[in-house]
Parts: structure tokens; C-alpha cells; sequence
């Protein structure tokens, strides 16, 4: 099976329903993307998948197969990736980090598709939980990010 | 978690010779090309150490703790363990400031067992909010001396006396011939110094990161995914190992059914029966996890004499708390001022209530994972988040049948702990890893699944507490008796006697500041059936929320407003006035409400205090009701810990403690049927969610009293804050969380 992450074409031998966040970490070394439930419901395994924030840990690979996937690994290559990374450092967001990975994903997808967000179109995306309670430092850096 | 450090004693203590481990970590494997301070040690090492065996006073030798680069940046051991409190930084910026190097050019990790990490009192753990408090003296004199050293090095180098050398960040200055030296050239001459005593400390004045909002040294790398958690680490060779646990704990794995149809699935390497769980090891993780999930185990319950503790098969959390509720009388005394029994009968009024709140997991993000290696020297080295290296070694020894000095522990950053990695039996999966790797002759990577995780972590314990208070005539509290029910995670994991309380069972509702003249607080210990185990804030997440409850009843009773009935039994404690004052103020003046705000919601606010870790804290939290839940608007922080070294990091501090503290209120329990946990993940066990956060303020008191703690003590304030807030709107007292239990609507309706 074939799959391109960040732009670059992976051949895969492997069960084609495993999760696309596996294929990522055991058989890529791509650690950036975490594990946090394996059920879709924390958000530390978002990664974008033609542009879209993507739940990895229920995304069987081969059902990306021809998509375009860009995980944390490439984010800064990304223009809208950088700018949101630099506001996550200005506003120093992140605790333990763990779930930062996920965070970042999901607020690079938000503003490639709405570059100028209200405070709802934040609400409704950033919705990945955060064991440490640093909600407040991500609404206020996706909105440092959407200045930028 | 206060009384921790004496019981420790027979837990840790190992310092009689220096572990084998020194020489072989990262730390020193890494600079051996480099020439650096720090180099010496290993050549000495251990012969050395056992031969001398000098006693080593924690937190003095220089070359434990700091190695500097050729490039003169800073590898610095750190004796706590950074799982988003800020530690690593918090470090950078104290050693930083008396060794004269930029926070931003420190590289920090955390240093393996041994004594020269032993800080707290001859032990070592990252917990009770202890970390800085308890090693800010030592760390200042440690970056002194190694300027020190450097200095010394660059005086003799250039032929001159050290008096009239001088530092800027990272070089030595000899003014007079318009010379600097980089540290990193100076390093491996200052190595081979004595570590000299005494040497004069920067003044507060002087300071430019030590009490600043220096920015995290962590961020960039947790903003990029490059931040490594033992979930990620990889060693050569290893087998990933997933488990399957029985669902009650001391239940034996009996017959597999399908091992053979198991044992051919891809990538199987073997099946293995371990105390209590099955495991599957294999090439990749996720075929681990499906090959032992589709084991058909027949499950044994546990046998007669078990080593583990048995979780029932009638277990309930219903049933537990209706046997706490059941107990009566006053329990063993912890705390007791005056005569509370004759001034209860004089008063003219007296208030009961009783409150209990629940189990809760950690349900930190990260999982826990270890992996477990055996090297050909004869040695074991073991990966694993931990909070306790000492502990974890010791008991990985006992696993492995080793001595401890064979054991090398290496302790990555933390995906969040909040308690969740102290050493408790049946919690840690690296015992298993250590037992597969043993039986395999592999390295082995064992991940527990959210599942397994949520079924084996070590629950904050359930408690239940019951007042009486006597008022006099005018509404003022004469008289206050406690008692609180359940056990205490201290006395669980490091000894109770039966006469004497366990502070952890009762702290939060004794050590209250509140002049109440008799007063007497009491604990009645029963056995917890669960795991039970440290989490954020200890006793304290749960007993202050009682405390500070009951006391707005006694203040409603008496027809006094909470918030002036504070401020008046506070009135001989200066400290704790100006702290409530600062947090009214903060929140624009007191008032309880109800009122209609803005935007046309009906709100009301709560105000509490609490004195957890060494810090003395007020809260006031802001809440409306909508379709029976509670809304949080606004919580209002005021802290005091007496110094401070990082105002940022404080402040993302309490906004972590608001959360889990709110969380903990609105949301959590984890709740027991037939011995088995309901909840398997977060779809059954909620956490706060980001749009159930609420603004955040926070204010800063540095009172000058001696340095507190601030990883936990932003969080016992919140839950009663909330509650008192709620209870104004309802018009009805409540006495239970979480509050997702009740069905709440405003009295105004
Ligand atoms: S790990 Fe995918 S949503 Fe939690
Ligand atoms: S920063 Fe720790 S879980 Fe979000």
C-alpha cells in the first residue's frame, strides 16, 4: 500500500486496517502524533488529511490511501502551520505538551480553512481535551495565530 | 502527602555507595567526546565510591548535577521529573541565575537515582508540590559554586587572581586586558575543582530571571511534536507488549481457549501469563493489542492467600459509600483546640451536615508505558514515567531478582501525572515489562491501553465527612467538630498505625485558619477496596471542598455573609485577610448575588480558602445554571506562596489546578459495579472539555513567608467556590459531587 505524508510516498506492508496513527508511530518513528484514548474522543492523534483534522487512531490506512497527510513532523513547512506554532510559543501554551501535537493539528486546519475565525469557529474546532486545562492559552494563541 | 517524608525511610533510602548507572547514562555517554564539567565522574565512579564511600550531602557536588558544553550551554540533571509544572525552567532559571547562564541556554533532563538527587529531606519524589521549595537553597549554592569553579579555572589559565575576574552569561571577564573566556573552554579545568562551600549568593536585587516570567525552555519542542515521553522511546530489538488485565483485581488468568490461532496472528511473537493479565508480544503495538484482545482467557478468581489486594465481586462504589455514611461517632482525634464538646452543648445553635465525594482517576493524556532491557554486563535498565526513580529502582530490582545498583532507571518527561506515577503495586505496568523481557531475553516496549489504564490506575480515595458546628446568639461559630471517613493514600503506600491519623485523610479540613475557639477534628479510618493513590492536591481536593462548604451553611444559619464571616474570623491572621481582600478585589469587589449580568444570565459567586502545600490560597468562582448544569464564568485566584520564581508559570499553574479542580466538581467519578470500573475511557469518564472552562484570573501575593508550593495549591479552592456559588442559585445545599450527579435548577426558576 501506498501513502504519501508529508509529501512523501511511503510503501506499507501492512494489515490495511490499521489505524493510520500506528502506521505513523511503529512503522514511521513519526512519534510526534500521539496516543490518547484510541476512540476519537481526546484529539492528541489529529493530523490532517487534505487539510482536514483527523482523528489517526480510528482512520484505517488504507482509507488515506491517495490522500495527501501532513502530520507535527512537517508543520512548520507549512505557512499556516508556522504562524500557529509561533503563537503557541509566544503564548506559551503548553504544560505537559502531550496533547500539544494534537492542539496544534487542529488549529493549523481551522485557519487554512477559515484564516479569520470568530471566537465560535474557534470554539466549534478546538475541541481536543487537554488534561492540563490550557484551553484558555489555545484560544488566545489561535487568535495570536490568526493576526499574524 | 504532608507527613510523606519520615515514612519513606524504609521505602528509599540507598546511599552508601553510587550507583552503578552514573557512568552509563545519555547524560554522561554523551559528553565523554566533549570536554566538560561533569567528565570526572564517571573516571572516579563507582570502585572509587565503594573503596571511599564518602557521604555524599544531596545537592552539593557540582558535577552530579551540571555539565557544560564546549559551546557553553548547560546539561543539567534535574532532581525532579517534568510532567508540565514548569520544573525543567523553573531549574534553568535558579541554577541560571548564580552560575551567570541564560535560562534559554540550558538543556534539562531528569537525573537517574542516586544520593546526589535525594532533596527532600534524604529522600527524592516530584510530588506535595515540594519540588523548588524544597531544593531552591541548594540549587542556588550549586550554580554559585560551579561560577565559582569556573572562575577559579580562568585564574589560574590566565595568571591573574580571581578577585579581579568578573562573569557575564556564559564567560568569564578579565577587565583588565579586555579578555573573556567562554565556559565551555573553562569546563573541564573547573571539573577537576573541589566543589568549594559558602560562596556568596546573587542578591534578590540583582536577580534578571529568578522571579521573572522567563519563558518555558519546553515549548518549542512541545509545540513541534519533538518533545520525547516514554510512549516514544524505541530501543534496539524490542517487542511491543500489549496486555488484557482481569477486570477484578486478583483474578489469575486460567485457560486460553484460542492461544494457537492467537499465537499465528501477524506479527505474534509469544503469549505470556503474567500475576493477574495476559500478555501478547509482537512486532508492532497494534498487533499486540488485537492479539490479546481477541484472547479467549477463562478467568480464575483469586486464590485463597493472595498477594494482591482482592477487589470483591459485590464491590459497588454505592455500597462503599453507604458504609462509610453508616459509621458513627468521632473517630480518632487529629486536631484538637479548646473544648468542643461543652461548647457545642452551650451554643445556641447547631448546624450538621455531611458531604462525601467520589473516587476519581488521573486520566492524565499519556498512557503509561515501560520498557525493560537487560544488558549483557549484568545490568537492567528500565524506561518508565515515574515520579520516584529511588522507589522505582529499588522495586524494579526486586522484580528482576538484581541487586538495585544493576537497575538503571531512566525517567522521561511526563505526559501529565497529577499523582499518577508514584510506585503503586498493580498500577505500573513495568514490573510486566520486566517479567516479559526476562522470559524473552528482548527488549520490551509494554503500552497499556486507555482501557487497561483506566481499570488499573490508582483512584483518588472516596471519602465522606461530617460536621457539627455550635453557633452563639449572635451567629457566630463557637465550636466546630469534624470528622472525615475513608483512608488515606499515605497511609496506604507508606505505613499507618492504628493510633495515629493519616494526615492525608484529614488535611483540608484541619490546618483551617479560621478563629473558631473549640475545635476538634477527628478521622475514622475503613479500608478503601480500590487501588488508591495520590492525586492533585491529595486530601485536599476533596476536604476543603467539605470544609469550605459546611462553612457557608454555618454562615447561612447564622445569617452572615461568607464571605465578611471569613474576613472576621480571619482578623488575627494578616496574611490570610489581605489574601481574601486581593481576591474580592481582583474579582471587583464582593458580591454573592444573585445577580443578572450582561448578557442577561442570573449568576451568583462563591468565595473559599485553603492553606494547601505550604501556600495559602482564596478563590471566588462565578457560576449561572443552564438546563440543570453549572456554567463557571469567571474564577478569581489569589495566591500566596510566599516567593516566587517564575510569575508565568504560576499563572498556567493555576489555570491547570482550576481546570482539575472544576473537572473534578462538574464531572468526575469513577464508579464501581460488581468490582469492575464502569468507565473504560474518556466516553465514560468525562474531563473538562474546553468549552466548560471558565476565564481565569489570577493575582500574586508575595508575602515573604517562606516558599510554598504551586503545582497543586490552586486546586482545592475551586470545587467549594463553585459549589457555594450553585447553592446560592438553587437555594439548596450541596453536599455530593460531582455535580453532573444532580439535576440542578434556580430557585428564581
Ligand atoms: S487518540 Fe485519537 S482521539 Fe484520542
Ligand atoms: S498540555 Fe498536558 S494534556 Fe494538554
Amino acid at each position: 500500500m501506498d501513502i504519501t505524508i508529508n509529501g512523501q510516498l511511503h510503501q506499507l506492508d501492512i494489515e490495511p486496517d490499521t489505524p493510520l496513527l500506528w502506521v505513523l508511530r511503529d512503522e514511521l518513528g513519526m512519534t510526534g502524533t500521539k496516543y490518547g484514548c484510541g476512540v476519537a474522543q481526546c484529539g492528541a492523534c489529529t493530523v490532517l488529511v487534505d487539510g482536514q483534522a483527523t482523528r489517526s487512531c480510528v482512520t484505517p490506512v488504507e482509507a488515506v490511501a491517495g490522500s495527501q497527510i501532513m502530520t507535527i513532523e512537517a508543520v512548520t513547512q507549512d505557512p499556516v502551520g508556522q504562524k500557529v506554532v509561533e503563537a503557541w510559543v509566544s503564548q506559551q501554551v503548553a504544560q505537559c505538551g502531550y496533547c500539544q501535537s494534537g492542539q496544534v493539528m487542529a488549529a493549523t486546519a481551522l485557519l487554512k480553512q477559515t484564516p479569520k475565525p470568530s471566537d465560535e469557529d474557534i470554539a466549534a474546532a478546538m475541541v481536543n481535551l487537554c488534561r492540563c486545562g490550557t484551553y484558555n492559552a489555545i484560544a488566545a494563541a489561535v487568535r495570536h495565530a490568526a493576526q499574524a | 502527602m504532608n507527613e510523606m517524608r519520615p515514612l519513606l525511610k524504609a521505602a528509599t533510602r540507598k546511599s552508601d555507595a553510587l550507583p552503578l548507572n552514573l557512568s552509563r547514562r545519555s547524560f554522561l555517554g554523551a559528553s565523554l567526546g566533549a570536554l566538560a564539567l561533569g567528565v570526572v565522574l564517571p573516571a572516579g565512579g563507582r570502585a572509587f565510591a565503594q573503596e571511599a564511600a564518602p557521604a555524599i550531602v544531596p545537592g552539593t557536588r557540582v558535577n552530579a548535577y551540571i555539565q557544560i558544553q564546549p559551546d557553553s550551554t548547560v546539561l543539567f540533571r534535574s532532581a525532579f521529573i517534568e510532567g508540565g509544572q514548569g520544573i525543567f525552567t523553573a531549574m534553568a532559571q535558579i541554577v541560571g541565575e548564580e552560575l551567570d547562564v541564560d535560562p534559554t541556554q540550558f538543556v534539562v533532563e531528569g537525573a537517574p537515582p542516586g544520593p546526589d538527587y535525594t532533596l527532600i529531606g534524604g529522600y527524592r519524589f516530584t510530588g506535595g508540590s515540594m519540588s523548588v521549595r524544597k531544593s531552591y537553597d541548594a540549587m542556588r549554592q550549586l550554580g554559585a559554586a560551579a561560577r565559582q569553579m569556573l572562575l577559579q579555572a580562568a585564574a589560574t589559565q590566565l595568571g591573574v587572581p580571581m578577585a579581579e575576574l568578573a562573569t557575564q552569561p556564559g564567560r568569564v571577564i578579565y577587565a583588565a586586558s579586555n579578555r573573556s573566556i567562554p565556559y565551555g573552554d573553562l569546563a573541564t579545568a573547573a571539573a577537576a575543582l573541589p566543589v568549594p562551600t559558602d560562596v556568596p549568593l546573587r542578591a534578590r536585587e540583582d536577580f534578571r530571571w529568578i522571579g521573572k516570567p522567563v519563558a518555558r525552555i519546553d515549548i518549542r519542542d512541545k509545540s513541534t511534536g519533538k518533545a520525547t515521553y516514554a510512549i516514544d522511546l524505541k530501543v534496539d530489538g524490542m517487542l511491543y507488549g500489549a496486555v488484557q488485565h482481569g477486570v477484578r483485581l486478583g483474578m489469575e488468568p486460567g485457560a486460553l481457549a484460542n492461544e494457537d490461532e492467537v499465537k499465528a496472528m501477524p506479527g505474534v511473537h509469544s503469549v505470556h501469563r503474567l500475576p493477574g493479565a495476559v500478555a501478547v508480544l509482537a512486532n508492532s503495538w497494534w498487533r499486540a493489542r488485537r492479539a490479546v484482545e481477541a484472547l479467549q482467557i477463562t478467568w480464575a478468581e483469586a486464590a485463597p492467600g493472595s498477594t494482591v489486594r482482592v477487589m470483591p465481586a459485590d464491590y459497588s462504589s454505592e455500597k462503599h459509600l453507604a458504609d462509610l455514611k453508616a459509621r458513627t461517632g468521632d473517630g480518632l482525634a487529629f486536631e484538637t483546640h479548646g473544648e468542643v464538646g461543652p461548647a457545642l452543648a452551650g451554643a445556641a445553635r447547631i448546624v450538621e451536615a455531611s458531604f462525601d465525594a467520589p473516587h476519581l482517576a488521573h486520566a492524565q493524556l499519556e498512557p503509561p508505558s515501560a520498557i525493560a532491557r537487560f544488558n549483557a554486563d549484568g545490568t537492567l535498565e528500565v524506561w518508565a514515567p515515574n515520579q520516584a526513580p529511588e522507589m522505582f529502582q529499588a522495586d524494579a530490582a526486586k522484580v528482576a531478582g538484581i541487586a538495585p545498583e544493576k537497575v538503571i532507571i531512566h525517567s522521561p518527561i511526563l505526559g501529565g501525572f497529577f499523582g499518577r506515577h508514584f510506585l503503586y503495586q498493580t498500577a505500573n505496568p513495568y514490573q510486566q515489562a520486566i517479567i516479559l523481557a526476562k522470559a524473552t531475553g528482548r527488549p520490551v516496549k509494554l503500552l497499556w491501553t486507555r482501557e487497561e489504564e483506566f481499570l488499573r490506575d490508582a483512584l483518588r480515595p472516596m471519602s465522606v465527612a461530617r460536621f457539627r458546628a455550635g453557633l452563639d446568639a449572635s451567629g457566630m461559630p463557637v465550636a466546630l467538630s469534624a470528622v472525615t471517613v475513608g483512608e488515606g493514600a499515605t497511609g496506604r503506600w507508606f505505613g499507618r498505625t492504628a493510633d495515629k491519623v493519616d494526615s492525608s485523610a484529614v488535611e483540608g479540613i484541619a490546618g483551617k485558619v479560621y478563629a473558631i475557639g473549640n475545635r476538634r477534628v477527628g478521622q475514622i479510618h475503613v479500608d478503601d477496596p480500590a487501588i488508591i493513590g495520590f492525586w492533585r492536591s491529595v486530601g485536599h481536593s476533596m476536604n476543603d471542598f467539605f470544609y469550605e462548604t459546611f462553612f457557608d451553611e454555618m454562615a447561612d444559619a447564622g445569617k452572615q455573609d461568607p464571605y465578611e464571616l471569613r474576613r472576621r474570623l480571619l482578623a488575627d491572621s494578616p496574611r490570610h485577610r489581605a489574601l481574601i481582600e486581593a481576591v474580592a478585589e481582583l474579582s471587583g469587589g464582593w458580591k454573592r448575588g444573585p445577580f443578572t449580568a450582561e448578557d442577561g444570565t442570573r449568576r451568583a459567586r462563591g468565595v473559599a480558602m485553603a492553606s494547601p502545600f505550604g501556600s495559602e490560597v482564596a478563590t471566588i468562582a462565578e457560576v449561572s445554571l443552564k438546563q440543570g448544569e453549572v456554567v463557571v464564568h469567571n474564577v478569581w485566584v489569589a495566591v500566596d506562596p510566599g516567593s516566587i520564581v517564575n510569575p508565568a508559570i504560576i499563572e498556567a499553574q493555576v489555570n491547570s489546578a482550576v481546570a482539575l479542580g472544576l473537572s473534578s466538581a462538574l464531572l468526575e467519578e469513577v464508579v464501581y459495579e460488581g468490582g469492575v470500573p464502569r468507565a473504560r475511557n474518556y466516553d465514560g469518564y468525562p474531563i473538562l472539555p474546553p468549552d466548560r472552562m471558565p476565564k481565569v484570573h489570577v493575582r500574586i501575593v508575595e508575602s515573604g513567608a517562606p516558599m510554598g508550593g504551586i503545582g497543586e495549591p490552586g486546586l482545592p479552592g475551586v470545587p467549594p467556590a463553585v459549589v457555594n456559588a450553585a447553592s446560592v442559585l438553587t437555594g439548596q445545599r450541596i453536599r455530593s459531587l460531582p455535580l453532573s450527579r444532580s439535576n440542578l435548577t434556580d430557585m428564581a426558576g
